[in-house]
Formats: structure tokens, sequence, C-alpha cells
């Protein structure tokens, strides 16, 4: 186990390092800079700011500045606004977490209910309104389910406000982020429990007159939530990044937005401090999610 | 032919090992009725069909496919308009063409109805610009039927090769592949395919003028080098295991012996043997393709204006929602409905073709 978690956390490690370099690089590679397109900058102007911000050295040197002060804690000063990348990662995230941790509770406890209600109900109709509904979100991308519940339910029916820093009102973005894994746990969970229905311990237990809930929630659930365990990772990468959608359509300054506007505004720091943190984010929910699975599962070895 | 019974047939001698033939009953003609073949012998291919030709579901999804397939290749034959033509009356244009509703004509046009000619609808309005909706619609369609065609073919090119490779090697090959794939794996994927759309749309710039490839814009060809750079490592990981499974077998084992080098094995004994998981994988890929082409459309890095496709008419038509809410939902219904086809042939033909699922 030491071994695996070992190798793991090391992989982990050498692909952000991988994530930043490529970043790096790449953002290097667009023709212009951060201040190419101010047009009224003088050169000499232009010179101290690049000199600030590194950029009259070699591309190679430039990332190894980056690192060391990446060590150090340091993401650098945004070259759009000149506030500090960090305090704006920190600010802008508050929002996105509070918006993502809600959708992924809602996406796990809800698919977990439906799947098994539907595992449960097998054949009857609970189960085929379940599975239509899920087939049915698994194949509506992100945003077109924010821009439908936006329209239907604030344009038109008018039940929700549109979100406002002041007035924040979670519960359309939320839907629209967590429609589609709620899906797709709710089909997880039902051939997971289905599968775990059909084994002997379970006729064992029911044959021992173990009363039925607690064959369900004792002897069925806990055994069947293994799968699901492994989707928690890619569930928070998807929502994170499906969130750089969502926040567009609701207007909601979060994570995503900055990324998607530092790449725009050639805002190098930015997009270097947005990337790392995004990435670092969903690398390491991949890694505690994995690590959690070997450890919850007797079944697996440790290569 | 000599009619064997308990009083005619020769009598075996007492010592002799030569079986008695009157020991033997005849077979009755029911009996006989038993070895009649009851069914044609199938092969693994015919067998799969015909249990997808069972499952409704699938059926259902490939006519929806097919009635797509058609409508997108006859429509523009049929529809007079161009996807990128602003709708002009005798070579005049006219400024109440823009934004018409569904089956409405334009001033003009309406003269000209009410003059007793014939004026093609606009069966899904017009955009803001007077562009025919419908048209557009339909080339949208294409457009991201083709990227996720392409794209599935591009990921499993690359993923067959290496998955071969790496799989059929083995030894210290295929662990440092492997290495590679995971790494890539665990690259956030979307966070990279908005970077590198970026990065590859401005590094391209100019270069392809006047190839063939200029006519299908920056955009669409770095979205296809980002497929070709992402998304080939889950078909590796399925290739390299299928191979894994069978490279072992008796059979390839003769080939070997019979002299058979590594490119003949691989393409003549061990592919053939896995080929319906790749294929299913494949066709399971184009719908997610499709998700992230209307994706990028959708943050404006998909497809090049004037060209269309289902995610960039869906953000084009965000702005005027409250008024036209009819222009987001054809978009956004065509992408369901092909994500939701594909999705659901997927399904059948993984239980119709692989062989872990069979019963």
């Amino acid at each position: 186990m030491l071994r695996y978690s070992v190798k793991r956390v090391l992989l982990a490690v050498v692909t952000i390092f991988i994530i930043a370099a490529i970043t790096f690089f790449a953002m290097n590679a667009i023709p212009g800079g951060p201040f190419a397109k101010e047009k009224a900058s003088e050169p000499r102007i232009k010179a101290v700011l690049e000199k600030r911000f590194n950029l009259d050295k070699p591309v190679g040197e430039q990332f190894l500045l980056y690192l060391r002060n990446f060590a150090k804690g340091d993401f650098g000063v945004s070259t759009k606004t000149g506030r500090e990348v960090s305090t704006t990662i920190f600010t802008s995230f508050a929002i996105s977490a509070r918006l993502g941790s809600m959708a992924i509770l809602t996406a796990l406890v809800m698919g977990l209910v439906l799947g098994s209600l539907a595992a449960l109900m097998r054949g009857k109709w609970p189960d085929r309104v379940i599975i239509f509904f899920t087939t049915l979100f698994v194949a509506v991308p992100s945003f077109i389910l924010a821009t439908l519940l936006l329209l239907v339910f604030s344009h038109l029916l008018g039940w929700f406000k549109v979100w406002s820093i002041s007035d924040p009102n979670y519960t359309l973005p939320v839907l629209a982020l967590a429609l589609y894994p709620m899906a797709y746990i709710t089909r997880l969970t039902k051939s997971s429990m289905l599968d775990v229905l059909g084994q002997d311990y379970i006729r064992t237990a029911r044959a021992k007159g173990v009363k039925e809930q607690l064959v369900i929630f004792k002897h069925a659930l806990r055994n069947a939530l293994i799968p699901v365990v492994t989707y928690v990772g890619p569930l928070t990468a998807y929502i994170l990044t499906g969130s750089l959608v969502v926040e567009t359509v609701f207007n909601i300054g979060g994570l995503g937005t900055h990324f998607v506007t530092g790449i725009n505004n050639r805002d190098y720091p930015m997009i270097m401090g947005t990337t790392i943190f995004l990435a670092t984010l969903m690398v390491s929910m991949t890694l505690i999610s994995d690590l959690f699975y070997k450890a919850i599962d007797p079944k697996i070895t440790f290569d | 032919m000599s009619d064997y019974t308990a009083d005619t047939s020769p009598r075996k001698k007492p010592l002799s090992l030569q079986l008695d033939p009157g020991m033997f009953e005849r077979a009755t003609d029911e009996e006989k009725a038993q070895h009649e073949v009851m069914r044609e012998s199938t092969t693994f291919f015919r067998d799969g069909l015909r249990r997808l030709s069972r499952n409704p579901l699938s059926m259902l999804s490939i006519a929806t496919l097919l009635l797509l397939l058609i409508t997108i290749f006859v429509a523009p034959l049929i529809v007079p308009y161009k996807y990128s033509e602003v709708i002009k009356v005798d070579g005049q244009r006219d400024r109440t063409t823009a934004n018409l509703r569904p089956m409405t004509y334009s001033v003009l046009e309406q003269e000209k109805v009410d003059a007793g000619e014939k004026v093609f609808p606009h069966i899904f309005g017009t955009d803001e610009l007077g562009r025919d909706y419908f048209i557009r619609v339909i080339y949208g369609a294409r457009v991201s039927l083709a990227v996720g065609f392409f794209a599935s073919i591009i990921v499993l090119v690359i993923g067959l090769l290496y998955g071969s490779v790496s799989g059929y090697v083995g030894g210290r090959t295929d662990i440092i592949m492997m290495r590679i794939v995971d790494i890539i794996y665990s690259l956030p994927d979307t966070l990279m395919v908005v970077m590198l759309s970026v990065v590859l749309d401005q590094v391209l710039g100019d270069s392809l003028k006047g190839t063939i490839l200029a006519s299908l814009g920056n955009n669409m060809i770095s979205m296809f080098v980002v497929f070709g750079l992402l998304y080939w490592v889950g078909m590796a990981r399925l290739v390299r295991g299928q191979i894994l499974a069978i490279k072992n077998n008796e059979y390839v084992l003769a080939a070997k012996a019979l002299g058979g080098n590594a490119r003949r094995i691989i393409l003549k004994h061990i592919l053939p043997n896995c080929i319906s998981v790749i294929f299913i994988a494949t066709a399971l890929q184009i719908p997610s393709a499709i998700f992230v082409e209307s994706f990028l459309s959708f943050i404006g890095l998909g497809v090049q204006a004037p060209m269309p496709s289902l995610g960039s008419l869906a953000n084009l038509a965000r702005g005027g929602m409250q008024i036209y809410p009819y222009k987001m939902l054809f978009p956004a219904l065509g992408i369901c409905l092909i994500v939701l086809s594909f999705n659901l042939l997927g399904d059948g033909l993984r239980d119709a073709f692989d062989p872990r699922l069979r019963r």
C-alpha cells in the first residue's frame, strides 16, 4: 500500500509539473504577449513592463524563474489588473468551491438514492422513469442545460432570480452542473447494486432472517458504493471544468471566468496560476479517490 | 444399399471384434429429425446483428441517425439558400429578412407570394443577419457530425497503432509507453483542450493558406490536433488490454513458430479477434467528440464563422434568447438527438457484440 501510494503521489507531482510546462511553453508560443495589444504604450514603457514581468529573458529562463517563485508560494501579479494572482484565485475560488461542492453533493446523494431505487424496483415503473430521464440527461451538454434552465425558470416562469453577488441563488447553476453526473452516478449505482444483490452473501443474509432494510443498507449498499467512489475523482474534474461554462452562462464571477478571460487577455501569470490551481485540484482528487478505492476494496491487490 | 435386420445381417463370429449389427436398432423418423439442422449456422458478426435488430432502442436510434443523415445531405439540394448567404429578393436587399419567425416571409417576399410567385419558406425562420436558419442548422449538424466522425477515426488510428505496439512488444517498452499514457490520461482534458485550441489556432496562423486544409479553418484543424494529442489514450489502453489477453493464445504461438512476423500476427491473428470491442469504443467516441466540439464552439473556440456548428449556433442564440427562444431550441435539440442516438446505439452495439456480455 505504501509503495503504491508513493508511486501514485510521485506520478501526480510529475503530471502537475508537465501541465505547468505545457501551459507555460504553449502560452509563450502564441504570437503577441500581454503588452502587445496596448496600442498607446511607448517602447520604453513596454520595455519597463516586460522587465517587470521577466518577459525580456529567454523563455526557458522565464520558466525557471516562475518555478522558483512558485516554490516560494508566489503566483505573481496579473499583467492586466496588477492584483496578486493568488488573491484573485482564492476569492473567486470561494464562489466556485461553493457552487462545485453543492453540485457534487447533489449529484452524489441524488444519484445514489435514484440508482438504488432503480435497482430495487427493477422492471417496475419507477425504474423505467429513472432510467428514461438519466439516459436523456446524459445526452444534454451542460451549456445547453444551463441556458434552457435559465430561459424556462428565470425568464418564462420567473421562479428564480438571476444570479448576483448580493443575492446569490445557487439553485439553477447547481442543477445545470449536477444533472449530468447525477445521471451517470444513477446508472453506475444501479448496475453495481444489481450486481451486488445477486451475490450469495445477500441470499445468506436474507435466509438468516436479517431485516430487508439492514440487508440493503449494511450488506448491499456498502459494497455497491465501491465503483461510485472511483468516480468521485473524474466527477470533481467534470464539475470544475463544467463550471467554466455554467459560470459564463449564469454570469457568475468564479474561477472559470478568470481562466477564460486570462487566456483572452494573454495574462500570463493569471493563466499559469489558474491552470496550476485547477490541475492540482483535479489531479489530487483523482489521487485521493483512487487511494481510497484501493483502501476500501480488499479484492484489489497492490502492484 | 443393403437393409440389415436381425435376420438378414451376416452372423458375427463369436470371437471377432467386429460389431454385431443385429444389436442395433434403426432410428425412427422422429429421432432422425432431431439431427436436422434447425438453424442456419451463424457467424459472430451475423449473430451480433441479429441481437442488435432485436433491440428496439438501437433500431430506433439507427433510424433516427439515418433520417438525420439523409436530411443533412438532401436538404441543401432542395433548399435554395446557402448557409452564408444573406437572403435577397430579386437581387434586392430586404431589411425585413432579419430575425424572421419560422415559416414567415419578409415584406418583399410576401409581395411576391401575394403576386402568385413561389418563394421557398424559411422553415426555421432567419437569423439576425437575414440568413436562412434552417439551412444553417442543417450545416451545423453536418459540421458537428463530421467533427465527431473524423475525431473518432483519428483517435482510433493513433490508439490502435500505439496500443498494438505497446501490448505486443511488452517488457520495458510497454512500461515506458504506458507511463506516457498514464500521464496524458491524468491531464485535465478540458483545460488542455481550451489551452491548446487557443495556442494552435494562433500558431497555425496563415501557414495553411492555399492548401486544401485552409477551407476547414484553423480552429477545426487545431480541434483535430487536440483530439489526436489527448483523446487517443483511452483507445490505446483498450487495444493494449485486448492484445495482452489474446497474444498468449496457442494459435499466436503457432503463427510465430511458422515464422510470421509481428505485423502479420497482429493484423491477421490478433486484431480480428478484438475488432468488435474496438469498433464499439470508436462508436462511443463519436458522441463525446461532438460534446467537446459543441463545448469549444460554445465558448468561441470551435469552427470559424460563417461556418456554423450546432454549438456555435447555440452560443449565438444565447444573445436574443428571451425574444427568439426557438433559435436556441433547434441546435440544442439537434445536439441532444445526435448524442442520444449515438449513446443508445453504442449501448446496443456493446450488448450485441461484446463477448464478455454474452450469455
